[in-house]
Parts: C-alpha cells; structure tokens; sequence
C-alpha cells in the first residue's frame, strides 16, 4: 500500500527524522493561511501516488501570498499528469505546504527488502534528486549499500559507514547516520517494503533534512499496523479495484479486451498468457482465490461485465477448495441477475466438475465451455475475433 | 522414489483443532500420509480423526518421533509457529499460510539456514509424492505416482500442469508448492538438485512467475550441473510492472523480474520453457520422447 509524502512524514517526525515544517491543505485558502503561518517562501507540493510531480509542474516555490493562491489554484482539483501517472493523470485534493529549506547538497537514501539476499538493503548515494535506476545504470559505483543482518539489525558503524564512504565530512555523515538509523527502525516498526528519501537535503550547517518522502507499506503487514491501514486514499485506486477489495477479490484492472475471472494468482497470470498467445489481450487479473463462495463468483462476474472494455469473458477456474458446482452456481446467479451481452467461455476443472458442467448446461444460459486450455483458447480468439470492435 | 517426503514421513499438524486444520488432516489420512501428532497450544490431550493433540510441538516429538511439520496458523501466529517447530527438532516445515509479514519472514529464514532446517513455503498448497505422502491441500486424485518432479511458485497452476501431465498417462515423483511470498524457505536452487540426486525422477517441470531473481538463479544450478530434461513455464508474461499480482513476490520492480528475462535465462541453460500454459504436459512428453 502506497501513501502520500505527507503521510510519510508524519511518520517520519513520529521516528525523528527531521523535516522542514509543513502543513497538508484541500484549498487555496488553506494554503495560503498555511503559509503565512509557517513563514515565506514555501514549497507547495502536489500529494497524489505518483513520482515524477517536479518536472510535471507539481511542486513549486512560492515567495509571496499571491503566487502561493496562485500555484495552489492550479493544482488543487485539476488531474496531475506525470511520467507515472499515465495520460488521464490524477486528480489532486491535497496540498503539502512546506517552509522553504535552503540547500546546499541533495543525497539519495532509501530502504528496501532485497529478495536475492534475504535481507534489508540501505542504498544511498550523491546523486539525490535523481531516479535511482538510473544512477544504477550510469553510474552504478556512486550507490553506496549496507546489507542488514535481520538478526542482528542496522548497526551504528554501519550506519556511519555510509556518509563517511559517500565522502561526507563527519558532521554531515553524523546526521545522516541518525536518519539512516531511525529509517531503519520506521521500517521495521510498520512493516515497509520501501522507504526512500529523494532528496535527502544538505543544509548549509551540514546537516541532513527530509525534503520528500516515500513509504509502501507491505500489505501481509497491514493487519498488524490499523493505525497506517487508516492512511489508504481510495481516490488513488481504480474503482473497479476498490469494489473489488471490499468483497475480498484481487482485481487489477488492464487496458485489454478479454475479461478473466480465475482462481489463484499464478493461474490468473498463466490465463492473461494464454488470452495474449491466442491474439487477444486481458482486461484485467482477477484471482477469486481459493475459498470463494458463489457470491464472490457473482460479484466478480459482475464487475467484468462492468468493465465497458470487456468484449468477452472468460471464466477459468482448477477447483480444489473452490469447488466447481459453487463456481458454477455463482456464475449462473450473476448471468441471470445481469445483462451480458459479451460471449461467456467457461473452462472448468477439478473438484465436483462433472456437477459443475451440470449446473452450467441446464441453465439454459448460453456459456461457451471448453474441455482444456488449448480449447478455450480458441474459443477466446474466435469470440474477440467475431466482436465488433474486437481488437486486441 | 520422491524427494523430502515419502511413506516414512511422519507428520504432526500444528493448528490441527481449527476447521482447516482438522479437516486436511481427515484429507491427507485418507491419502495414507501417516499423521502421528497434532498440537494446539491449550488443546493438549484432545484428538483429532484419532491424533493424539499435544501442547507444543516439542511434546508431540518427544512423544511420537514426529520428523516433518505442517502448519495451519493464521498469519499473525505463522512465524512462530515455523520458529517452534524448528526447535523442536523436526527436518521439515511446511508452512501454507499466506499472508506474513515480509520482515518476519527475514527473520525466519535467517533461523531455518542458521538452524539447518528445511522450510517449504510460506504461502503453499503444500508438497506431495503422489501414492505415499501428501503434505499440504492439492486434491490427491489429480496425482499419479511416476517419474516427473515438479516445482512451482503457484497452487492452481501447479494443479493445472499435474492434469495435464496425468491426462497424458505421465506420472509425477514429487510436486512441490515452493510458495508465492518474496521470502520463502526451499527455493529451486535447492531444489533442483534434489530432483537431480533421485534416482526415480526423469524429468522436471520449474514453474515460475514474475517477480525476484529465483528462475535466474535456477538457470545458473542448472547450466551448472543438471542433466535431466526440464520443462519451465513463467507465468506473467503479460503483468504490468510495479503491480503485485496476487502473489505478495509476483511483482516486477524497476524493470527486473520480468518473465522475458526469466524465459531468456532459462533457455540459456538449455531449458525447453513453454510459452503457454497449455502445452507445459505436452512438452514435457516430446522431452522425454527426444
């Protein structure tokens, strides 16, 4: 789970990592009464889930009241485009109005999970401000890294270790060891699975302060942590994914043709490869998992059908725990209930599939169903083939 | 033959009083896996489908010779529930549960390798060689005692992959649910040595997905030193990067993970990778024809 920099920070301040004063506004006047409180010139700060907000025009100084309102009118309401955001952009409710830092060297800091060894890495570097895989690319000797023993934990020295091999002089290698070390413990603390400071700022003193912030928060961990569960903006989600969620479906919404419905994720996967190998394209993932009742079923049903993309539906399910007969019952009951007017390929396997079979070829309803993979597959292509508009 | 577990494996259930617990230790007695322990913590002396129900773990091995461990724990409870079990001196842990923390799991697997345990997950259905021990949910009928092993990072798929192979009259030696979390126990790097060393299994399937280096470390074990033919299928050749799809590992990061370089690695070391999922079986019977 993603949250926004000013979220990010509030944390930050709760662990002791220093920021500039700041305060989060939905309006222009709020800005601007935000701003004179905390003193020109401030920064005002898109706040959506997405990189790339400086170059995008999202973050911009502001030395007076005037072009505070100004920066804020622009911003606050209007979809934001960026690199990340793809072309409809995101629509900002929320402004970080922040005191003006003044600069004198940007760092890179971040922590991240690395899978390969097991342990959490601290990456850092003198090329703040910069996307770091392509510091890694160009540069890949200017990234300075600390492995941590889960058992044992960041160290002091280690944590040290980093500024004075960045070529920091003590003071600032100081300051940055006692960010690097309360990262950690934030890290640790609330389950993240990144945390990165881009920029970490260099003031004139020496010392070091958190000009923005990143969090993703591992969603195995959110149960433990309600508190950062409360930070989940779903103005930032897909509808669709959202509907999904709260009757504990795992949608994800793509730009193909093919609606899929499946259960288990690496079956989901496997199904958006067979759909692409056969000439179309999936519309989404959707894994039901492997204890769905016929209700789920329904309601997974329903927000294919939804989805104004979707040409064709394909419903793909190996029954274990999910047996096939409650597959079949949910897909019928959402046929009955709703207007479907895309062809419907059913490929059932597994547990109960002969009662499965039943219940779908006695409903009187028009499935399309398929005795294996490879026949579905035809299926698929002959049904997006024959759709107006089809195209993959 | 099989590797890890066979018909003198013997298994006590941890989480064997709750409704899935009970009910897969019914599943997996039926299968002929000989369940000798369970244990619930403040269930000691109950039974369960007639398994004596002990406190803790180590109670249950002192008392029965338990050497392998399943577990049904919710995931607030599955990393101690792994810790446990490894200090009470089992060889193997299996582990189902989805959805633990990910720095909980570094923690875990830091004791397994320091512990000199074998760990298989977290998030599995479980491993089984089929006609003597199934340790996990897969539906046993599926199955068919042979010569093929198996290696997933998925449930479903995995079930997909063995009909298709049974449906063709090829049987399989042992199929392992490696698990779908970022940070697991067995991996195929350990794996495939195995399946390499048995003497009963003549060819392996490796199914991958997006997400982490394991299928790139695999081609490397395998360009090394594998000699049997391998059929490999990675499944998100389709994902979007920076979206976890399903699996808490399945997500491309900064442009590594992705399934083309998965396949392109693989291939490298001499792998036959299917590019769809429905011709893995059929695949795998041209390699043991050729």
């Amino acid at each position: 789970m993603r949250i926004h920099e000013y979220q990010a920070k509030g944390l930050f301040a709760e662990f002791g990592i220093p920021v500039p004063p700041s305060r989060a506004v939905a309006s222009a006047d709020e800005a601007v009464a935000s701003a004179e409180t905390l003193g020109l010139p401030v920064v005002v700060k898109a706040q959506i889930h997405a990189g790339g907000r400086g170059k995008a025009g999202g973050v911009a100084l502001a030395s007076n009241a005037d072009e505070v309102r100004e920066i804020a009118e622009r911003l606050i309401g209007r979809p934001l485009v960026t690199h990340q955001t793809g072309p409809e952009g995101r629509i900002v409710r929320t402004l970080l109005v922040e005191k003006a830092s003044e600069i004198q060297s940007e760092l890179y800091l971040s922590l991240v999970v690395d899978r390969a060894s097991r342990q959490i890495v601290v990456m850092a570097s003198r090329a703040g401000g910069v996307d770091i895989e392509e510091t890694a690319k160009t540069d890949p000797d200017a990234i300075v890294k600390e492995w941590v023993d889960p058992v044992i934990g960041l160290r002091g020295f280690q944590a040290f270790r980093i500024g004075t091999r960045l070529g920091l002089p003590t003071k600032t290698a100081r300051s940055v060891a006692k960010i690097v070390l309360a990262l950690y413990r934030l890290f640790c603390a609330k389950d993240c699975s990144l945390a990165e400071i881009n920029p970490l700022a260099i003031t004139p003193d020496g010392d070091a302060l958190a000009i923005d912030a990143k969090i993703t928060i591992d969603d195995n961990g959110l149960f433990r942590h309600p508190e950062i569960g409360e930070l989940r903006d779903l103005n930032e989600e897909d509808p669709l994914e959202v509907e999904a969620t709260s009757v504990n479906l795992n949608y994800i919404k793509l730009n193909g043709t093919v609606g899929c419905l499946v259960n288990g994720a690496g079956l989901a996967m496997a199904t958006m490869d067979l759909i692409k190998h056969a000439g179309a394209s999936p519309a989404n993932f959707l894994d039901v998992g492997g204890g769905a009742t016929a209700e789920m079923i329904e309601k997974g049903v329903r927000i294919l059908v939804d989805d104004p993309d979707v040409r064709a539906v394909f419903i793909n399910i190996f029954g274990g725990i999910l047996r096939c007969d409650v597959l079949a019952e949910g897909v019928v009951a959402a046929a009955k209930n709703l207007q479907i007017d895309v062809p419907v390929i059913v490929r059932l396997e597994g547990t109960n599939v002969e009662a499965g079979r039943e219940i779908l070829s006695s409903s009187g309803l028009a499935f399309r169903t398929a005795g294996d993979l490879s026949e579905a597959a035809a299926m698929v292509a002959e049904a997006v083939a024959s759709t107006a508009g089809g195209t993959a | 033959m099989s590797i890890l577990v066979n018909a003198s494996t013997r298994v006590v259930v941890q989480g064997i009083t709750g409704n899935e617990g009970r009910f897969h230790t019914q599943q997996m007695l039926e299968y002929g896996t000989s369940i000798v322990a369970g244990v619930t913590p403040g269930k000691g002396g109950q039974e369960v489908e007639g398994v004596p129900v002990f406190d803790t773990v180590a109670a249950a091995v002192a008392e029965t010779e338990a050497n392998a461990a399943i577990q049904f724990v919710p995931p607030a409870f599955a990393a101690d529930a792994i810790l446990e079990a490894g200090e009470a001196g089992v060889d193997l842990i299996v582990c189902l549960t989805e959805g633990i923390p990910t720095v909980e799991m570094l923690t875990v697997r830091r004791y397994i390798d320091l512990a000199g345990v074998k760990l298989v997950g977290p998030n599995t259905p479980g491993l089984i060689s089929p006609g003597s021990c199934k340790l996990g949910v897969m539906a046993g009928y599926i199955h068919k005692p042979g010569s093929i092993g198996i290696l997933s990072r998925s449930g479903t798929l995995t079930y997909e992959v063995v009909h298709q192979l049974t449906s063709l009259g090829i049987g399989q030696s042992t199929c392992i649910g490696i698990g779908g979390d970022p940070i697991i126990g067995l991996t195929f790097s350990h794996l495939l040595p195995m399946f390499e060393a048995d003497p009963d299994t003549q060819g392996i399937i490796l199914i991958g997905e997006i997400g982490g280096s394991a299928e790139e470390e695999a081609a490397a074990i395998i360009a090394e030193g594998v000699s049997k033919p391998i059929v490999a299928f990675i499944a998100g050749q389709t994902a979007p990067p920076g979206r976890r799809m399903g699996h808490a590992g399945a997500i491309i990061t900064g442009g590594s993970g992705t399934a083309a370089a998965k396949m392109a690695a693989l291939r490298d070391a001499g792998v036959a990778v299917a590019e769809s999922p429905d011709v893995i079986g059929r695949v795998m019977a041209e390699q043991l024809r050729a």
